[in-house]
């Protein structure tokens, strides 16, 4: 495989989509081969997920293998060709959003790695560190309706959206916690400024991806 | 009684001592006559009193639509196809059977997790991967293999319909530009994946080239026994 495999990982709210988005600006205007892929977004699976959740048919197990056949779809017809043929591709959320989301759920740990087996570890892995109040803080305040499943509403911690995320983003942050402990990811400091954030992300990418590879071949 | 089993790690909530009834399971492939021997076999435990429901391909309420579009379009990778059809099953397993299991029912599965092992592993899935994946199943208490010989079965389907099924002729995988010779090629590799998995998971095989009321007559006595 010729391709580069960046992904960033973190609790909602940890700034994570903003640092892969300005990755993805830089690498493009720096003139390399780059594709971004995100979560939750592949047009043949999408009425399947947004009818289970609508009316709210998902079990822990079919909601963990319809996220997976999703990603499935993404990675055999965008990531995997990509990488092929020599992209770097960059993944907001990859494997371990569903090894933490799904073992909240009560799926077993290493049936779920084993489910995600097929998909090439990340070259680069980048887990965006926030205390989790200040987490809950930056959702919380600003976005008022929180979705069904996106509260974690499913596994009836509270009757109430707000405490039932509360609860649910803490067990989430606790798998976050022991999957760092197993994969070792790049942990960064997500209460950095944004910039100075960027800037270790860079150069954290810079030396352990040859960069040199990924200019364009054809004419621009 | 003891708790029932599961093939790896049950799905959450399964709670495995609560799980009575029965599974059985007929597999084999289209115009093997497996239909036609599941609403028998259906009519005849009813008509002795057991309570039954049935299970099958591409029957959830979650996904079964999308699965049959996504036939139509042939737009799916591999791994993208098994993981749409393991959703389908465990949206039937634990919404259909297990509770079915739990409250004394007789499940007949008609196709379980076998068939879409088969025809995973003939497209190039993993089948340790697989066989993880479908570590959430229950274990049936029986599982008949109605076989029939490609040759047979090509008879048969025309009987059915006019032409070869797209997919049961394996067209997807490109063995031949012929339907016919697909047909033949698919259904052999099928048979041999079923043939290596018969001892590994102790199918009870039928020989399928027989009349309608000999196989059922047949069937009806080896389930007798597990009940």
């Amino acid at each position: 495989m010729k391709g580069s495999l960046i992904a960033v990982e973190g609790l909602d709210g940890s700034g994570k989509s903003t640092q892969i988005y300005l990755v993805k600006r830089w690498l493009e205007l720096e003139g390399y081969k780059v594709f971004f892929t995100e979560w939750n977004s592949s047009v043949v699976v999408k009425s399947a997920t947004q009818k289970g959740k609508k009316r709210q048919l998902l079990t822990p197990t079919t909601f963990s293998l319809i996220h997976c056949t999703d990603f499935a779809d993404r990675y055999e017809r965008q990531v995997l060709p990509l990488l092929r043929a020599g992209y770097i591709v960059l993944c907001d959320r990859y494997c371990y959003t569903a090894f933490a989301r799904d073992a909240v759920r009560g799926c077993d740990r290493q049936w779920l790695r084993n489910l995600y087996s097929f998909a090439a570890p990340a070259d680069v892995a980048f887990f965006f560190d926030l205390p989790l109040e200040v987490a809950l803080g930056r959702i919380l305040s600003g976005r008022p309706k929180l979705k069904y499943h996106e509260a974690g509403m499913d596994l009836g911690l509270s009757p109430d959206p707000a405490e039932s995320f509360r609860i649910f983003q803490g067990r989430i942050y606790q798998e976050y916690r022991r999957i760092i402990e197993e994969f070792h990811p790049v942990v960064l400091d997500a209460t950095q400024s944004i910039e100075k954030q960027q800037e270790q992300v860079r150069q954290i990418i810079a030396e352990r991806i040859d960069l040199a590879q990924y200019r364009w071949r054809i004419l621009r | 009684m003891s708790p029932r089993q599961f093939y790896g790690t049950p799905p959450p909530g399964a709670d495995p001592a609560s799980l009575g009834g029965r599974l059985i399971v007929i597999e084999g492939a289209d115009g093997s006559g497996r239909s036609t021997q599941i609403t028998l076999l259906n009519d005849w435990l009813e008509r002795n009193g057991h309570a039954t429901v049935q299970v099958g391909l591409r029957r959830s309420t979650l996904v079964s639509a999308e699965l049959d579009q996504a036939k139509q379009g042939n737009v799916l990778g591999r791994i993208t196809m098994s993981l749409f059809y393991a959703t389908d099953f465990a949206d039937q397993l634990d919404n259909i059977i297990l509770p079915a299991l739990r409250a004394g029912f007789v499940v007949l599965a008609d196709r379980y997790i076998y068939t879409l092992m088969a025809r995973a592993i003939v497209r190039g899935c993993d089948r340790a991967w697989l066989e993880s994946l479908y570590g959430l199943a229950v274990i049936p208490d029986v599982v008949f293999y109605l076989k029939v010989s490609p040759q047979h079965l090509v008879e048969r389907n025309f009987q059915k319909k006019d032409y070869l099924d797209y997919w049961e002729s394996g067209m997807d995988i490109g063995l031949s530009a012929d339907m016919f010779e697909s047909f033949i090629k698919y259904q052999r590799q099928i048979e041999r994946e079923f043939t290596r998995m018969q001892e590994q998971y102790g199918f009870q095989v039928i020989e399928g080239n027989r009349s309608v009321r000999a196989i059922a007559a047949d069937l009806q006595k080896r389930v007798e026994s597990v009940l």
